[in-house]
């Protein structure tokens, strides 16, 4: 439980410095007058919708961690074998990478109002996505095809586990991205609603993107 | 989906607000519906598993003597009623219920800041409860493994409900968790995004305080249940080996190799002891300002109660091998867990000093809901100061397993918690529906309740210490027990099956109330914080008519010296209350 | 002011139950006093808390109610004492959780002198094994488990081959010497524990656990299984007996080693014949029962199941109740099989007989007693064969008359009542939630279209 126990003090750490730094001198029942903490926008505005996102993000990684936990203390058990992880994820890799760098540019276009490069932005994008998650399936057939099923060892039980969580996450985060997507094919949606879709889109891939550098270097090293 | 509460609405906006009956209270966007809708159901799946506790009582107090109480069912049954009482009713009543209804009234917002995803959070569990309601009709009927869903026996034959009844609790567990994240994102966003005006931090109600820390411990821990159920979901279909050891089952080998049990039990307490803390946090807030408002008192030490909550949150991700001392862990892990167990102990007792400190040269009114918050203290001390038996690791050898743990949980989760929430819907009641209810009728519910359970569970402690182990369907003879011991047992089941029939009085009080109860005041209870304050009686959809409220002191002046009332609403700007106020240095 | 004076009541009520309370612990059997006394310094300390922390507020109560025109101070914190109260209160938890790690530590470290004794938990039962001569118990395996080799010990190991093996919920320890429990198990989760030593643990498959003490006071204590284990767990009791260190190796050396049940030579069905006269005037020539002689029929019936019934007769564990008269006849009779081998070799000659299925008898309401028949299924298999891995004979295909007598002898306690007998135990606990006779008659005719 050590990787589940070090995420949550960074987790936990932040949010306590956070939340000192807004309590520790406060003497509420004394009258101060209060810098303006209001709050002025519709609700759910940006700043909201970036807040949520965050949070979101940290439940994933909890949830990651908690896998990677659990992959570590059953690691150690006696029935371990090793896998041989299919070269092809390291193409997927190469395409996921391509893929979040490809979105951060969209990102930037979105921002700088360069229309024109929205929608091939967006498309590459999501057919790179899309490359990954076939990919990744694919993999799976290989495995299955020389043998290396879910049951065949818990190595293998748990790749075929820390893949499936994080394609399904990925599909996720696709379906935000069609929404954006089509939005701009069709014309429809003001230009401030896509931008933030492709920034809060931007942030997810980067951060899916990191969670499978690590999934990815835990199971090339055991 | 089309509307977004906005801030600074103007009279156009007004005509887009939910006019049918179906979008005003079925596919309801406001936070007010959604919290009614989340209690309702909270409480009617509670009321089936209270039904259960009732009829696995009856077993236990009279063995053998009814019919329609075999092994399989009765070991159905205590799953079903562990589960829904605490994830499916305190779970969802305190954050679904009491959240929603709390937060965007207390801190000065208009909604939640995500409408549309919190109407879906209430679908989504609504989906949770039928899954699980259903698997008491599948082949098989639910499964039997105990709340805690232990590995292997959890799919293994052997267990009542090892087909479909685990399989469909674990998804229903899943569909929960989605529930629960859509809701808890949208507490935790609206807390730091949607306060109003002047609404700092340390100026929020100690309630939302408590709601608050408890939604960041459950996005954190429910995950851990997540990747336990689909992990065990995978042993139960695909014959993965996760958690699942070779064994020979009833002479069969199921074909699992190498897993490890109690890497399920390290994964499950790691949500479920924080699980403990998300059902807690909200009732040591809201008990926090029941106190406060009926006492006519500030509370006491308002900073250390919010660094205690914070305090108990952070401490309960490192103490949940303690309800593993004896399950065959490295046994070396029982000093850390027993020193960081009882070092949350020194917190959680600063709660109670104040508390009590809270009513020191109050002003008590004992009123319904002030009789429920100090039963909740007597309640919470019994139930805590028992916690340090079992949290210290030598003594949980004699006590685990045993009816002490039964009775010390129920104590302190159970019996507590249920309390509160007697006390908030009394305390709330007049805000919600704009009636009164029978004040009389209320003092006999506490009595009987605050009574009854604490003759349920004050003995059961001692059968612990006599040594009755805890899900026995019976205990026959035994060299041990004395043969009073099932004497106690009966009179147990007696005062639980009188304390789950005087609950009628709660039910027919409130009916009673909104027929005809007369109305309410719009603040009965003089009380400070902003829900109090709205401008319609109840609040209307978006809460606060044209303008935000502006908050410009702490939750609690009550009593301040110079003052003519013993109250100044939050949002009483300083120049607007008579001069006088001479406390606190700077003015 | 009622309030306030029920919160008083509460208090005193709850001290006077806990100095009156027949209901406490255990007298101690075990050397781990320091456990009670951890228990005892845990019980002043939080008395002393709930008893102040309760009186003052119920005088606070009393004090500060509401009265017309009085009013609260205000005091936002007192710094100085909430700082003291933390203090108290952790000198208050260190007071507790001192004790409490050294214990642990007592526990975590078992003494080198102890010997060792593996409990083995299966659903629903318990057994033991012994590492004989050498000291050292031979490798297990789940995959070797069968009814010839409950344990799963490998028979290449030489370790395990003087290994006593005792297939009986009862183990035997000597007094004042300490031991140490090895925890096994081969299905689902179990948990040892004696209400007298004051320790338990889990049993987890897959992996050992273990547990330790040294018995101070002889005699018999009942084991438990604590860990939920499904629908059978609160049937699977044991039995611990500390005694003398003389009784003890008296009793050790009585148990077969696991070589000596592997070399057991299958019975002799045709010397078996020549004993089997003597049954077949009353169960009949094939085995086949006679109703008239209240004789059940015997043919079918698995040879482990016969063999533990001729025992339990001639051990005095079946039979001996006075309202069992049929099985007081049957004492009489096994009298006549000299030792294990006689019975191995009557028996191998009853399984030779043709097994037909009899008449049936006794008639019900099938579809109440198909329901009822689903918790006998966990352990008697839902076709009624029975399986031996749970020491459930076969019910199908048997006298059904028999069966009704000896599922009523259960439920009247007649047969399972006494000490030794934990099968018959287990059964009288399963077969109590059968509630008259006609849930039985319906139960027994269900098993009749199996």
């Amino acid at each position: 439980m050590t990787i589940a126990l070090v995420f949550l003090a960074i987790i936990l750490a932040t949010l306590l410095g956070w939340l000192l730094k807004h309590t520790f001198n406060a003497a509420p029942w004394q009258m101060e007058t209060v810098g303006d903490t209001a709050h002025h926008g519709p609700l759910g505005d940006d700043k909201s919708k970036l807040i949520a996102l965050l949070t979101l993000l940290a439940v994933v990684s909890s949830f990651f961690a908690l896998i990677l936990s659990a992959y570590a203390l059953r690691m150690d058990l006696g029935d371990w074998v090793p896998l041989t992880e299919p070269q092809l994820l390291w193409m997927n890799t190469a395409m996921l990478i391509l893929a979040s760098g490809v979105f951060q540019w969209t990102r930037n276009a979105a921002i700088n109002k360069q229309h024109s490069r929205l929608l091939p932005g967006l498309l590459i994008t999501g057919l790179l996505t899309l490359g990954f998650v076939l990919g990744q399936f694919v993999a799976w057939r290989q495995l299955q095809s020389s043998g290396q099923f879910i049951t065949s060892n818990p190595s293998n039980a748990f790749f075929y586990f820390l893949t499936g969580a994080h394609a399904v996450h990925i599909i996720g985060g696709l379906i935000v991205w069609a929404r954006a997507t089509v939005k701009v094919i069709l014309g429809k949606g003001d230009a401030d609603g896509i931008r933030r879709s492709v920034e809060l889109c931007t942030i997810y891939w980067h951060f899916l993107l990191i969670v499978w550098l690590v999934l990815f270097g835990l199971l090339l090293s055991t | 989906m089309s509307y977004v509460a906005i801030a600074d609405r103007d009279h156009e906006q007004e005509h887009h607000d939910p006019q049918t009956f179906i979008t005003k209270y079925v596919w309801s966007q406001d936070h007010k519906v959604i919290a009614i809708q989340y209690g309702i159901t909270a409480i009617f799946v509670g009321l089936i598993a209270l039904g259960l506790s009732a009829i696995m009582r009856l077993q236990l107090g009279f063995p053998d003597q009814f019919t329609f109480i075999n092994p399989e069912n009765y070991y159905q049954f205590i799953t079903m009623h562990g589960m829904i009482m605490v994830i499916y009713l305190l779970t969802a009543l305190f954050l679904g219920g009491f959240g929603n209804y709390l937060i965007p009234l207390m801190i000065g917002s208009r909604d939640m800041v995500f409408p549309y995803l919190n109407m879906l959070s209430y679908w989504v569990y609504l989906l949770s409860v039928v899954i699980l309601i259903t698997s008491f009709f599948v082949p098989g009927g639910s499964t039997g493994a105990g709340w805690t869903l232990y590995p292997p026996q959890a799919i293994m034959p052997g267990t009542p409900g090892t087909d479909l009844g685990i399989i469909l609790m674990l998804a229903s567990l899943a569909v929960f968790i989605v529930a629960f994240t859509m809701g808890g994102l949208n507490y935790v966003t609206t807390v730091l995004q949607a306060r109003c005006k002047g609404m700092t931090l340390m100026r929020m109600p100690l309630s939302v305080w408590g709601i608050f820390i408890a939604t960041i411990l459950g996005l954190l821990a429910f995950p851990a249940l997540l990747v336990s159920a689909i992990m065990m979901l995978f042993d139960k279909t695909l014959m993965t080996s996760f958690f699942m050891p070779a064994i020979s089952s009833m002479g069969v080998d199921p074909g699992y190799t190498g897993g490890s049990p109690i890497l399920f039990q390290h994964l499950f307490w790691f949500f479920g002891h924080p699980e403990v803390y998300i059902v807690a946090l909200p009732a040591f807030g809201i008990v926090s300002d029941l106190l406060s408002t009926h006492a006519r008192k500030n509370i006491f030490g308002y900073r250390m109660m919010v660094w205690a909550i914070i305090a108990i949150g952070g401490l309960s991700f490192v103490v949940w091998a303690h309800h593993m001392y004896v399950s065959g862990m490295n046994p070396y892990f029982g000093f850390f867990f027993a020193t960081t167990t009882l070092i949350i102990a020194v917190p959680t007792a600063i709660k109670v000093y104040n508390w009590v400190l809270t009513l020191w040269e109050g002003n008590i009114h004992l009123r319904v809901p002030m009789l429920f918050a100090i039963g909740f203290i007597f309640t919470f001390i019994h139930g805590g100061l028992t916690g340090l038996f079992l949290g210290n690791v030598t003594i949980d050898l004699p006590l685990s397993d045993t009816y002490f743990v039964v009775a010390h949980f129920h104590m302190v989760m159970g019996v507590s918690p249920v309390l509160v929430v007697f006390g908030a819907i009394y305390h709330w009641w007049p805000k919600i529906t704009g009636k009164m209810y029978n004040e009389t009728l209320g003092k006999w519910h506490f009595w009987m309740t605050f009574l009854g359970t604490y003759a349920i569970y004050l003995p059961m402690h001692y059968l612990g210490f006599a040594g009755v182990p805890r899900r026995y369907f019976s205990m026959g003879n035994t060299d041990f027990l004395p043969e009073s011991a099932q004497d106690l047992n009966a009179a147990i089941t007696m005062s639980a099956l009188f304390v789950a029939a005087t609950q009628i009085l709660f039910f027919i009080n409130m009916i009673w109330s909104l027929r005809k109860g007369p109305k309410s005041d719009p603040n009965p209870w003089d009380a400070t914080t902003l829900e109090w304050q709205t401008p319609d009686h109840p609040p209307k959809h978006g809460n606060w008519g044209h303008d935000l409220p502006e908050v410009h002191r702490w939750a609690y002046d009550y009593s301040v010296p110079g003052y003519e009332d013993d109250f100044i609403p939050q949002n009483v700007p300083p120049d607007k209350a008579p001069a006088g106020r001479d406390h606190g240095g700077e003015h | 002011m009622p309030f306030a004076v029920v919160l008083i009541l509460l208090v005193v009520g709850s001290i006077l139950f806990h100095l009156l309370s027949p209901w406490t612990f255990t007298e101690l059997a075990s050397n781990w006093e320091m456990v009670d006394f951890t228990v005892d310094i845990t019980l002043w300390v939080t008395g002393g808390v709930f008893v102040a922390v309760n009186l003052f507020m119920a005088y606070c109560v009393i004090k500060f109610r509401y009265r017309k025109g009085a009013r609260a101070t205000y005091e936002p914190e007192n710094k100085k004492l909430e700082s003291w109260l933390t203090w108290i209160t952790a000198v208050g938890v260190a007071a507790m959780l001192t004790p409490g790690l050294v214990v642990w530590n007592q526990f975590v470290s078992v003494p080198e002198e102890a010997h060792v004794v593996e409990a083995v938990g299966q659903q629903w039962h318990w057994t033991y094994r012994y590492p004989g001569e050498d000291g050292k118990l031979g490798e297990v395996d789940s995959e070797r488990i069968s009814g010839k080799n409950p344990f799963g010990i490998d028979p290449e190991d030489p370790n395990g081959q003087d290994d006593v093996v005792v297939y009986n919920p009862q183990a035997h320890i000597p007094v004042d010497r300490p031991v140490k429990f090895l925890l096994r198990s081969k299905d689902v989760l179990h948990n040892f524990a004696v209400a007298e030593f004051r320790v338990k643990m889990d049993l987890v498959p897959g992996m050992n656990t273990f547990l330790w003490l040294t018995p101070t006071k002889t005699g018999r204590y009942d084991l438990l299984c604590e860990e939920l284990c499904g629908i059978g767990h609160h049937t699977m009791r044991g039995a611990v007996v500390v005694e003398d260190k003389d009784d003890f190796d008296t009793w050790l050396a009585g148990q077969p080693t696991f070589s000596e049940l592997m070399a057991t030579p299958p019975g002799n069905a045709a010397i078996g014949s020549a004993q089997y006269v003597a049954c077949a005037s009353c169960h009949g020539s094939q085995g086949e029962g006679v109703v008239a002689m209240n004789a059940p029929k015997i043919a079918g019936q698995s040879a482990w199941y016969l063999k533990r019934q001729i025992q339990s007769y001639k051990t005095g564990l079946r039979g001996t109740h006075q309202d069992d008269n049929f099985g007081q006849q049957m004492i009489g009779m096994v009298a006549t099989l000299a030792d294990d081998a006689a019975i191995d070799n009557v028996v191998a000659h009853i399984r030779s007989f043709p097994d037909n299925a009899p008449q049936a008898s006794i008639d019900g309401d099938l579809e109440h007693g198909e329901k009822l028949y689903r918790v006998c299924a966990y352990c008697h298999s839902a076709d009624g064969m029975g399986r031996q891995a749970l020491n459930a004979p076969r019910l199908a295909g048997m006298s059904d008359w028999y069966l009704a007598r000896q599922l009523n002898y259960f439920r009247d306690g007649v047969r399972g009542a006494h000490q030794k007998d934990f099968y018959g135990f287990q059964m009288g606990l399963m077969g109590q939630s059968l509630h008259d006779e006609q849930a039985v008659n319906d139960i027994v005719a269900y098993i009749n279209t199996l």
